[in-house]
């Protein structure tokens, strides 16, 4: 039973299935996610959030199923991926800035290109510290932003981001979330976005994707259409609750009931 | 004065405590003919018998051959267990499979081995070196294999999703996230290189090196010699200790943090 794909669809995920020691996580699991648009992924601990984007990344096998990019595979699509824990992300032994170019050398860049893509990346970031320092060397957040500057530095078809803030503290939060969006806005990059704050969720959102607890379903998709760029007003703008609001519900549906009922 | 005794210069002083004391007793000792001084020389003239055979004898001939013994054989078992570990440590069955040949080997004395080399190998140099290779090389092996085993595998999964092949995620990022295990196998390895190489050199006929030359120095009783060449061997294992921890200092700068 194949389900048709939206037309504005960039990825499309049919069949995935998924278990651990016996236990299903994803059964058949059908997702489109649209072209062009950043889609938060939301959903209590464990439902399999990072699970999913590993998937699709080719970071874990699946059980069944399959992704497509575009009606592409994996292989031939360029990706970029930003992890949690920069710490255990980054090189330690290269520089910040052979660090970003390390994917360009793995797509076989020469050395010209290769400088000539970090700067203009250390231009769009308007980066202000040494990249010449070793990653150890760098705050939290500035680890961060060469992880991001690393995961964009091949001009990626779709960008993930698994909790890619929350290791950092608020202020520094607050000033990624407005640099992903500048990404965004610059790039129109298809991104998926797990996070685990509902605020940062829709704030950055097209689109969150509500789960529900494991084996993991679709519990419901809710639209962000807010005008972007967005600030730091948009978080007490109307539009903005009620998205929120509607989220909080299907949270409180699919997760606090069942959480009772067991 | 006191300011001088608590601070820089004593920071410097306080690790020469130890072996200023040693000396010390071991003078005391000569002089009160504790034990008998034939057995028990003075430390003047066991400095007497390290000057003279590092100056004029041949203490240092014997101490540059044994040198050239143990970084041979350590240089055989980097080159076949470094790449051998890596590939061990990268799949957790494979590894499994051999663990208990592995944890066998390296269980038995090395020195049990030396008979059997004897046989393969005859009682030439390549024994020696092949016993002191053979055991350092299981050290190697095992700590890289765990080394590659007990790395975070965040990075190797950030390489591959960048499109790295899986050669490229082996040589570029598991090679040096095992790295820091890779070297404490590489520092004990040598350390036991250099054990195996002065008992080999003891009993199985040789004629040259640190190990012959504290025997023939037994049996002929010249102590200071005796005392002079265990310094030496002391020196020998303290020194290429020590520059291993410096290389795996100023190399793996990114160690613990
Ligand atoms: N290697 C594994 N072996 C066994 N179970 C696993 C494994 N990896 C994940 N799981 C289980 O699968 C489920 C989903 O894990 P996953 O890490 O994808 O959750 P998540 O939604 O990202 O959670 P969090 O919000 O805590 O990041 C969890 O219940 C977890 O215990
Ligand atoms: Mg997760």
């Amino acid at each position: 039973m194949l389900k048709r794909t939206a037309p504005d669809t960039h990825i499309t995920i049919r069949g995935l299935t998924k278990s651990f020691a016996g236990h299903p996580l994803y059964t058949n699991f059908d997702l489109d996610i649209p072209k062009g648009q950043i889609t938060s992924i939301f959903g209590p601990n464990g439902c399999g959030k990072s699970t999913m984007i590993n998937m699709v990344a080719g970071l874990l096998p699946m059980d069944a199923g399959e992704a497509l990019f575009d009606g592409k595979t994996l292989a031939q699509t360029v990706i970029g991926y930003v992890f949690q824990n920069y710490r255990d992300a980054l090189f330690p032994w290269k520089r910040a800035i052979d660090n970003i170019k390390y994917p360009l050398r793995i797509a076989g860049k020469s050395k010209g290109e290769c400088d000539a893509r970090t700067e203009e990346l250390v231009q769009s970031f308007d980066i202000r510290f040494d990249l010449n320092r070793y990653p150890y060397e760098l705050s939290g957040g500035q680890q961060q932003l060469v992880s991001i500057m690393r995961s964009l530095a091949v001009h990626p078809e779709v960008l993930f981001l698994d909790e890619p803030f929350s290791a950092l503290d608020y202020e520094m939060t607050l000033f990624m979330r407005d640099k992903l969006q500048d990404i965004f806005e610059a790039t129109k990059t298809t991104m998926i976005l797990v996070s685990h704050d509902l605020d940062e969720a829709v704030y950055l959102a097209d689109q969150v994707l509500m789960l529900t607890r494991r084996p993991t379903r679709i519990a419901q998709v809710v639209r962000f259409d807010a005008a972007r760029p967005r600030h730091p007003e948009t978080l007490t703008s109307d539009a903005f609750n009620r998205a929120k609001a509607q989220c909080l519900e299907v949270f409180q549906r699919e997760v606090r009931t069942k959480d009772i009922a067991t | 004065m006191k300011d001088i005794l608590s601070g820089r210069f004593a920071n410097a002083l306080t690790p020469a405590v130890g072996a200023v004391a040693f000396i010390f007793l071991w003078w005391l000792a000569a002089w009160l003919k504790v034990v008998d001084p034939v057995l028990l020389p003075s430390p003047q003239a066991s400095a007497k018998a390290i000057w003279d055979g590092f100056v004029g004898g041949n203490l240092i001939k014997d101490l540059i051959i044994t040198v050239r013994r143990t970084l041979l054989a350590f240089g055989i078992a980097v080159v076949i267990c470094v790449p051998l570990g890596l590939m061990l440590g990268s799949s957790v069955r494979l590894y499994r499979s051999f663990e208990f040949v592995i944890d066998f080997f390296r269980s038995t004395p090395a020195s049990a081995l030396f008979p059997l080399f004897l046989v393969i190998l005859g009682v030439g140099e390549s024994t020696k070196v092949a016993v002191a290779a053979f055991g350092a090389g299981l050290l190697i092996l095992f700590n890289t294999a765990y080394g590659v085993m007990n790395a975070r595998k965040t990075r190797q999964a950030a390489a591959r999703v960048m499109g790295a092949s899986p050669l490229r995620v082996m040589t570029g990022v598991t090679l040096l996230e095992s790295l820091p295990q890779t070297f404490v196998g590489m520092r004990s390895g040598v350390s036991f290189a250099l054990v195996i190489v002065i008992v080999a050199e003891m009993f199985i006929g040789s004629t040259d090196g640190l190990g012959q030359r504290v025997i023939n120095a037994q049996m002929i009783f010249n102590m200071p010699e005796m005392y002079a060449t265990i310094f030496g061997a002391g020196v020998l294992g303290y020194g290429l200790n020590l520059i291993f921890i410096l290389i795996e200092r100023r190399f793996i700068h990114w160690g613990g943090k």
